[in-house]
């Protein structure tokens, strides 16, 4: 197979590839994070609470946290030696005030490219 | 008896202002929300999880997410709306707002990456605990399609490659 140490995984939330066939479904792989702001952020986003808007922080604390649940996700993916990850969904749930889990999986399968559709 | 004075002047003032911000913000937020929504019309979001199979296309997962939070007016008015029971409009125009710069956000990430289409999009809506306001998290997620060169592109181009000044790396390799 062409999966190599460091290479980026195809990761997809459809759950087949035109022109690709799963050669072998390797199983559910998930990946986690849970993070929460410090409590600057926090006053300045109960301020900003009174005028409405964007809390740009926790876009973005919730945007990292998503890319390290991924993160995690890819690893164990690749460490049962996938090289892509199907069918991905995601799933947020806000566990204390400021603090949020996310959750990230999808199934680890091994694709193969199908003979005889890109000639 | 001052101090409760104070405090409904202090609740007064939050209301007006929450009132004459929140307005403005939502208003200057549609606006260019419809401005973006009218320059990204030509890429498609299609709720279908079946891929288009005219071509060949790489697959790329793209995300867009927003916090936004309620204004005091908001608040306030979802309160009496909620004590009546009804249509609580203050929050339905939130989500909306929240929902379409989701797309939006993602759009523009497909867009960057050179997507036709985004596939299969799915939607996770979150209420983020800050304070007693109401704060909501939106998140947008599908699959960017991302048309190959002409002859089809092999698996390791769409695992490893960029699009980015690869199209002649994309002729049928059959190592696997």
């Amino acid at each position: 197979m062409h999966t190599t140490e460091g290479s980026i995984l195809l990761i997809s939330n459809l759950e087949f590839l035109p022109g690709r066939t799963v050669n072998k479904h390797l199983g559910l792989v998930q990946g986690s994070s849970v993070r929460s702001k410090h409590v600057g952020r926090d006053i300045a986003a109960s301020f900003k609470n009174f005028f409405g808007g964007e809390l740009k922080g926790y876009t973005e604390l919730l945007a990292d946290s998503r890319d390290e649940a991924t993160e995690r996700m890819l690893e164990q993916a690749k460490s049962i030696g996938a090289n892509a990850v199907l069918n991905i969904r995601y799933s947020t749930s806000s566990i204390a005030a400021g603090a949020a889990e996310i959750f990230v999986y999808g199934t680890a399968v091994e694709l193969v490219d199908q003979p005889g559709t890109h000639e | 008896m001052n101090s409760v004075l104070i405090q409904a002047g202090l609740a007064v003032g939050l209301l007006i202002l929450g009132y004459l911000f929140g307005t403005i913000a939502e208003k200057r937020h549609y606006k260019k929300i419809r401005q973006r929504e009218a320059s990204s019309a030509h890429l498609p979001v299609i709720a279908s999880r079946y891929p288009p199979e005219d071509r060949i296309y790489e697959q790329r997962l793209v995300r867009g997410e927003v916090v936004i939070s309620s204004d005091y007016f908001k608040g306030f008015l979802a309160g009496l709306v909620n004590f009546f029971g009804g249509r609580v409009t203050p929050f339905e125009s939130l989500l909306d707002r929240a929902r379409r710069e989701a797309i939006l956000r993602m759009k523009e990430r497909a867009s960057e990456q050179g997507a036709a289409y985004v596939f299969n999009i799915k939607f996770d809506t979150t209420r983020i605990a800050t304070g007693r306001l109401a704060a909501m998290e939106v998140l947008a997620y599908g699959t960017a399609m991302v048309p190959s060169a002409e002859t089809g592109p092999t698996l390791d181009d769409a695992v490893g490659g960029m699009l980015l000044n690869n199209s002649d790396a994309m002729t049928t390799n059959t190592q696997i």
